[in-house]
């Protein structure tokens, strides 16, 4: 019998270790698991590599994180602190402790699609004629010079979502599935944070993500 | 000389431009104004680049959901006729040529139609792209908000951006506290300025090739609370 509720957040959490790469949805509060991004911090974990949109919602749940450096990668679209005077995370990349990819939020999307979808690179025009593709493979379509990106895929992938089954089918709310739907697909191991598990499975027109995607399930209200 | 165009008579010029049943993205800061200021009869579809098209108004006190915002976080609404899906559709949306017409804020816009609008180099500050390059590479046009002078009086309007860029070649039309005008074949062309600007004063707080419509006509804007 498939059941991918589990009964806590430590349980949920079981085997991501240190030099884990974690995918982490979100898009300000809606969809961010902020639960399990809190535990991040527990057991020592540390050399981490951050896939996120925006790193400072990390830093705001969980600022235990760049406070002890326990990061050593991001790859992000928005690397700034809501300060004038520099957050944490800022700090520690001008001083070289902190490695960035800084890219474009579509290709940071389409990247993790990609490494859902079984496709290893592709092509775009987002980017060409700006700094971040000095240096880079480019090759004309049609009359117009794109830019190769590589797929990308992580260990874990933590997000949240209003409701699931304990098949792991997950049902949206508002604008929760943003970067985490792809991010699921991405992932070895998809962690879900949810304000309800549903009893009854979930209707199949009504599951946003199949649960085929999703191996962990942990109520959270929030 | 008229007082230049405050934030909102900016953002109320460029929402004059929407056409009914439009596809609109509006950046962060003064773009997201114009939904405000849209005339009523227009139906127009805001897209958010975080997985809506249809924003809504802003919802009433106690009708706020976390889990529904849009791309400058704020709590929103979803519109008649909405749809939610999430940010690889979203984007395949911009990058795939849908939406008509993107409003973005910039630091600088070139006669060529360069847009600088990510890297204000800023020391001790990380970077922040967001979903700009995308927007401003994908929509069908691309217009600007932004003040038409720096705070020190430097030009805004250039030959060419010395910020980082977010796309090349591709802004249409710019909004700014003085004038609209249209980029095309590598230079400025005044639309409308504000009543009583000579355009010796304009071409003196412009640098780059600026020519005037055959047209050119006076900017006015209604008297708008913040």
């Amino acid at each position: 019998m498939i059941n991918k509720v589990v009964r806590d957040i430590a349980q949920a959490m079981a085997g991501v270790t240190s030099g884990a790469s974690i995918m982490i949805g979100g898009f300000g509060n809606a969809g961010i698991p902020a639960a399990l991004i809190r535990t991040l911090s527990d057991n020592d974990l540390d050399n981490l590599t951050l896939i996120i949109n925006a790193i400072r919602r990390v830093d705001e749940c969980e600022p235990v994180l760049f406070a002890e450096q326990r990061v050593s990668h991001v790859i992000s679209t928005s690397f700034r602190g809501p300060d004038a005077l520099p957050s944490n995370f800022e700090r520690q990349w001008i001083e070289g402790r902190v490695s960035l990819e800084i890219q474009p939020q579509g290709t940071f999307a389409e990247r993790i699609r990609a490494g859902g979808a079984g496709i290893a690179a592709f092509y775009t025009p987002t980017a060409v004629g700006t700094p971040l593709v000095e240096g880079r493979e480019l090759r004309e379509f049609d009359g117009e010079t794109c830019v190769l990106e590589t797929a990308l895929t992580a260990d874990v992938a933590l997000l949240r979502a209003q409701k699931a089954d304990r098949f792991g089918n997950l049902f949206f709310q508002g604008t929760q599935a943003n970067f985490g739907a792809a991010m699921a697909t991405a992932a070895a191991l998809t962690i879900v944070e949810v304000e309800e598990i549903s009893d009854e499975p979930l209707p199949p027109e009504q599951v946003h993500l199949p649960g085929i995607y999703v191996q962990r399930v942990v109520q959270v209200s929030r | 000389m008229t007082a230049p165009l405050s934030r909102e008579q900016m953002a109320w010029r460029a929402a004059q431009d929407l056409a009914d049943g439009s596809y609109v993205n509006l950046g962060l800061g003064m773009p997201v104004l114009a939904a405000n200021y849209a005339p009523g009869e227009r139906e127009i579809f805001y897209h958010s680049e975080n997985g809506i098209l249809g924003v809504g108004p802003i919802p009433e006190p106690g009708y706020e959901d976390p889990e529904l915002v849009d791309a400058g976080s704020r709590m929103v609404t979803l519109r008649q006729g909405a749809a939610v899906f999430d940010s690889a559709a979203s984007f395949a949306m911009i990058r795939g040529g849908h939406l008509d017409i993107t409003i973005l804020g910039a630091y600088q816009v070139a006669a060529n139609g360069d847009v600088a609008n990510w890297d204000p180099l800023t020391p001790n500050k990380g970077p922040l792209i967001g979903g700009a390059m995308d927007l401003a590479k994908g929509a069908k046009a691309v217009h600007i908000i932004m003040r038409h002078n720096t705070k020190d009086g430097g030009a805004r309007l250039v030959t060419a951006c010395t910020y980082p860029l977010t796309a090349p070649g591709k802004v249409n039309r710019v909004y700014t506290d003085l004038a609209v005008l249209d980029v095309d074949a590598g230079r400025f062309i005044a639309r409308e300025i504000i009543p009583g600007l000579s355009r010796d004063e304009l071409e003196a707080r412009t640098d780059g090739p600026l020519i005037f419509a055959d047209d050119c006509c006076d900017l006015i804007a209604p008297e708008l609370s913040p």
